[in-house]
């Protein structure tokens, strides 16, 4: 019984049975094919996050945005409340800033479609989660680091950031917007 | 040594039971079931107000809750739960005297006033920082405080355990290897250690923060170091429900593993490979380059996952051998058919085995892979996956080994026997059902934690896809389902150990295997019979394994592309 001592002193000795050894084979297998996929997807996928990352301070972010926001600002968004958002369309290929704080992210940005973007996202305060809809990316943003990856969309449409990462009493209040355009 | 006094003989399993043990194992238990009561009842108050036609609470108060529950029923009641049981395979087990019980009753003390403290910190309204209390949010003081008091009286739990083993066998009370439940328990032992030590490297610093002692708790280190802690407690639910799954398996129906050598060897790769899950949450975190991801994330090519897939075949196998020597030999699937399904303990063990394998495990694998975890991090696919592994399996498992423990340890007979019966299902199928339809509401992109996905509050216009609402809803339903057999657990556990008649001949046959145990007892290995039935689960296991991986590779390739 598993309640008991092994019944065999020796039980290290025992043989395995056919169909142990055989689901044993099977299972690491599996599993090492499950390894390599995720490295043969590196090559092969088109869908890798990067690894690359800076420590950032909020103050140097903020500026970076906002000469972003100077620069390639087309328009305001009114939100139902009445307030103001900028919404930035940046040439096809740029550095694009993207603020997460609470409870916000800033600003709007307007990227072409089939265009690559050199994105980075930092938090000017607490965590935050990258969460854009309906395409479902989900990104960890820190405050004090930036991760920049570039980003290619596909599709068209206006799509939905909402932060996944419970960042307090305002947290289910936080999205922002990415509108994609065709050229 | 000591005197023979403080031992009585189980009349059920002739062990030698060491009274003060016995009252250990009794406290902590009830401890356990306290917090599940407390836990399970917040988490109700969560569920419904995630349904979006009920929306129970104000925001504040999910939030809060959302904390207690986490608090409660992951960390408090399951751990209280897993010191019963490592003093039940220490002491009891090898008919063993437990080492130093004062020390045991102060480490209960600790862990006691630990949750309180948590508790009380959470209720005050100023700690609403989840489970997971990321900094640079912050807690009060005494939130952490309350974790750190709570972890210290477990570790000294575990070194009672160690303790123990090693009195068992400087005073003989056992011949030969411990018993594979108590290398079970030994595995859970070592990984909470580990699991422990993280947590004070962690917790200790933050709680100096709160104070104002330390000025800075960066928060990349912090989920790194912080999931050390989180994700291996989990490991350590793991190894102590399989170990329940095999105790339940001897105790109902006389089986004995197949393989002493694949059972424990597989316990083995839980203590070399367990503890590197960390990464499962931080694989789309800023700054982690993807060798570190690949190589943890996979558990070093996935050999811990390897330990749980021949958990997954040796202990329905030697449910089917013990079955099949008892003679249930027919076709495929008599074995089960003829179970005893009417048995709490065996229909909750078994349910967990089956929930934990096809929702817990399967789900855990997918959103582990790297890139996958990009369409699934934080959304509610994550609680989906945790509640199939946590409730459906770990939880659903301790409940059905506690159909045994209050014969056997309470020495009660069971009371409203036929709730029991029904209690395993109701509780099982509901926690499946919230695992399953959080997970497909998080496959729709639904966030996790939060408190209102119509965002009628918020600046900007969004919604989420009609069929996560739907998900919703079903979500909630299947936690009222939950609730319902969590309210029946608890009123004939406390009801049958108040109010229980004691334990007799008869309670011991309806809930134990009363066999001869020694005519199957010296089969072992290659002589223990074919075991087709398990073969035929593990190969569904499989398939709808490797479909669900490429299912999700599919939605991944769907995404945008980014680099």
């Amino acid at each position: 019984m598993a309640l008991t001592p092994p019944d065999q002193a020796l039980w290290w000795k025992r043989p395995l049975s056919r169909a142990e050894l055989g689901w044993i084979t099977i299972a690491f297998l599996w599993g090492l094919f499950m390894f390599f996929f995720m490295i043969y997807w590196h090559g092969a996928g088109k869908q890798n996050l990067s690894n690359e990352a800076y420590r950032i301070s909020a103050e140097k972010f903020t500026a970076r945005t906002q000469a972003m926001v100077d620069k390639y600002k087309v328009r305001d968004y009114e939100t139902k409340q009445g307030v103001k958002i900028p919404v930035v369309h940046p040439p096809a290929g740029e550095d694009v800033y993207l603020i997460g704080r609470l409870w916000q992210w800033w600003p709007i940005l307007e990227l072409e479609k089939d265009q690559s973007y050199r994105l980075h996202i930092s938090s000017l305060d607490w965590l935050h989660g990258f969460s854009l809809q309906p395409v479902n990316i989900n990104i960890e943003i820190h405050p004090g680091y930036e991760i920049v990856l570039t980003v290619t969309p596909d599709t068209s449409g206006e799509f939905t950031i909402v932060c996944n990462e419970y960042c307090g009493i305002g947290h289910h209040t936080m999205l922002g917007k990415i509108f994609v355009v065709e050229q | 040594m000591a005197n023979t006094e403080q031992f009585r003989t189980c009349p059920a399993t002739g062990l030698k039971v060491h009274l003060p043990a016995e009252r250990l194992i009794k406290a902590n238990a009830v401890a356990a079931v306290l917090f599940l009561a407390i836990g399970g009842l917040f988490g109700l108050g969560v569920a419904l107000t995630r349904w979006p036609a009920v929306h129970l609470l104000p925001a504040d108060w999910f939030y809060l809750a959302l904390t207690a529950h986490g608090l409660d029923v992951l960390v408090v009641w399951i751990i209280f739960f897993e010191v019963a049981l490592l003093y039940f395979a220490s002491a009891i087990l090898l008919n063993s005297r437990l080492a130093t019980p004062k020390m045991a009753w102060a480490a209960f003390a600790l862990m006691l006033v630990g949750a309180a403290v948590t508790n009380v910190a959470v209720l005050q309204g100023t700690s609403s920082v989840m489970f997971t209390s990321y900094a640079p949010m912050q807690a009060t003081p005494m939130y952490y405080a309350g974790i750190v008091l709570f972890a210290v009286g477990a570790l000294i739990a575990c070194f009672i355990f160690f303790g123990t083993l090693v009195v068992a066998k400087q005073e003989r009370t056992y011949e030969g290897s411990i018993p594979l439940v108590t290398f079970g328990a030994m595995t859970a032992a070592i990984i909470a250690v580990f699991t422990i030590a993280s947590g004070a490297i962690i917790l200790i610093p933050t709680l100096l923060w709160s104070l104002g002692l330390v000025s800075h708790i960066d928060s990349l280190m912090y989920r790194t170091v912080f999931w050390a802690f989180g994700h291996s407690s989990q490991q350590i639910n793991v190894a102590a429900h399989v170990s329940v799954w095999y105790a339940v398996g001897a105790l109902v129906l006389g089986a004995k593993p197949l393989s002493e050598k694949v059972s424990r060897g597989a316990f083995l790769l839980y203590i070399l490979f367990l503890q590197l899950a960390s990464a499962h949450h931080l694989l789309v975190d800023p700054g982690i380059s993807s060798e570190w991801k690949v190589f943890n994330t996979s558990y070093a090519i996935y050999l811990a996952v390897l330990g749980s897939m021949i958990h997954g075949m040796s202990v329905p196998g030697a449910m089917e051998a013990a079955q099949r020597r008892h003679g249930y030999t027919n076709g495929l699937f008599e074995w089960l058919r003829k179970a005893p399904w009417g048995n709490p303990a065996f229909s909750g063990m078994f349910l967990s085995v089956i929930f934990f394998g096809f929702l817990g495990g399967i789900s855990g694998v997918v959103m582990g892979t790297e890139q996958i975890n990009l369409i699934i991090h934080n959304t509610l696919y994550v609680p989906g996956h945790f509640h199939g592994t946590v409730v459906a399996g770990t939880t659903l498992a301790f409940m059905a080994i506690t159909y045994l423990v209050v014969p056997l340890i309470f020495r009660k007979d069971l009371v409203l026997k036929g709730w029991a019966r029904l209690q395993p299902y109701l509780f099982g199928i509901g926690a499946a059902g919230i695992s399953l339809f959080m997970m497909g509401a998080g496959t729709l992109g639904v966030s996790r934690r939060h408190w209102d996905i119509t965002f009628s509050d918020a600046p900007l216009p969004f919604d989420y896809p009609g069929a996560a609402f739907l998900m919703m809803g079903l979500n909630g339903i299947f936690a009222i389902l939950a609730s319902i057999g969590g309210i029946m657990f608890i009123v004939v556990i406390v009801g049958s150990i108040l109010f229980g008649k004691p334990a007799g001949e008869q309670t011991f046959k309806e809930l134990l295997f009363t066999g001869e145990a020694s005519a199957v007892g010296k089969h072992g290995s290659e002589e223990h019979p074919k075991v087709p039935g398990t073969l035929a689960l593990v190969a569904v296991f499989f398939v709808s394994f490797v479909l669900y991986y490429f299912v999700n590779w599919k939605y991944l390739s769907e995404i945008w592309p980014l680099r």
